[in-house]
């Protein structure tokens, strides 16, 4: 949940890209930590593998200015996509303003896609959320390799309930701060209503 | 309980300012940091701009998750303190009411048995505060007061990424 702080005139909002092993989760913060002003972004955390896979998440703070006298903050959080750290996902949903679920777009990964979906539901569940009130928004990411499955079929999979998605290549960066932008107004108009 | 809304306001920061400083002399601890369970910083006393406050407090708050997994796992409700101890610096983490994690750091000028005993008893005033800080944002909640976002327009938000 936000964060209001009416002493330092600050909200911070939490954001989680989830999606499966190996899709672009954090390519994504990488390539927004890259184009991000040094003074509108914190350091990048990434705890990770030796081999570079996400092992409990990556942070990524972004302060991206005012609204009505406050300080923005949005946190940016990966979880790790690899099926046997479902713990470590969960702990990371705990406090979750907003989710990107980042698909692979590549045939084979489609069954992977499909059992992470499923696997956020389930865990947003178990804390007490529904995916299906929660800003959220769909990334259909690696849309430049040659076995990239038709958006119209990743969407009629894994995106039932129509929510805003975007076509990405995050490794250079195209459609990245578009899912980003969506998310987080989906976040504010959510804030708006005062829930 | 957990799942409010997180709201900070001027008096009960003060209120949490004056403990925490006063935590800080009476421990003679370098640093002191109060954040919410979900990675974000609350406050911070002490050395605080040697520090990348923000990253401590996100990993804190992954520290204190992961160790509350574990606790689960072996059939605890969670690990309330953990202490780290480093060459010249050490960590004494605790968490304050259920929801807020207190954060002390401290050197050889300080004990361990010092902070402990120190940081029980600025726990209860903060626990007290804290309570009281949840109990105002849901009557404030309820009473429909009116929240600064209400009027943000779409250009407010779009002014955000240009
Ligand atoms: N061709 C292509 N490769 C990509 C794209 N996005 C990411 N990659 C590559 O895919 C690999 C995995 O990317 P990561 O961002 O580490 O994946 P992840 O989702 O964080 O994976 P886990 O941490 O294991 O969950 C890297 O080699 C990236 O360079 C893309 O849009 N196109
Ligand atoms: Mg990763």
């Amino acid at each position: 949940m936000s964060f209001i702080n009416y002493a330092s005139r600050e909200i911070n909002c939490k954001i989680v890209y989830y999606g499966p092993g190996l899709c672009g989760k954090t390519t994504n913060l990488q390539h927004v930590y890259a184009k991000t002003a040094p003074e509108a972004k914190g350091k990048m955390i990434s705890l990770a593998t030796e081999t570079e896979r996400t092992l409990f998440f990556d942070f990524l703070p972004l302060a991206l200015g005012e609204i009505r006298g406050f300080k923005t903050r949005f946190h940016l959080y990966t979880v790790p996509g690899q099926v046997f750290y479902d713990a470590s996902r969960k702990l990371i949903l705990k406090g979750v303003d907003g989710i990107v679920y980042v698909a692979d777009s590549q045939e084979e990964r489609m069954d992977a896609n499909i059992e992470s979906l499923d696997n956020l539901r389930h865990n947003l569940k178990e804390q007490g959320y529904d995916l299906d009130k929660l800003p959220y928004v769909v990334q259909y990411n690696k849309r430049d390799l040659p076995n990239a499955v038709p958006v119209e079929e990743l969407r009629r999979e894994l995106n039932p309930t129509n929510v805003p998605d975007f076509e990405a290549c995050a490794s250079t960066g195209e459609g990245v701060f578009e899912t980003l932008k969506a998310v987080a107004k989906l976040i504010l108009v959510d804030l708006k209503k005062g829930r | 309980m957990s799942n409010s809304q997180m709201v900070m306001y001027d008096e009960e920061f003060q209120e949490i300012n004056v403990v925490i400083e006063r935590l800080l002399k009476d421990s003679n601890s370098k640093v002191i940091f109060l954040v919410d369970k979900n990675g974000q910083l609350i406050s911070g006393v002490g050395e605080t701009e040697r520090f990348d406050t923000t990253s401590l407090a996100s990993l804190t708050a992954g520290n204190i998750a992961a160790t509350g997994g574990l606790a689960k796992l072996i059939g605890e409700k969670e690990f309330s303190i953990l202490f780290h101890e480093g060459e010249k610096d050490n960590l004494h983490i605790s968490i304050v009411g259920g929801r807020v994690i207190l954060v002390v750091l401290f050197d050889n000028r300080s004990s361990l048995g010092l902070v402990r005993l120190r940081v029980k008893k600025a726990s209860e005033e903060l626990s007290v505060i804290f309570e009281k800080l949840m109990k105002k944002s849901d009557e404030k909640v309820k009473s429909g007061t009116s929240f600064p976002f209400a009027e943000i327009t779409d250009d407010d938000i779009d002014n955000l990424f240009s």
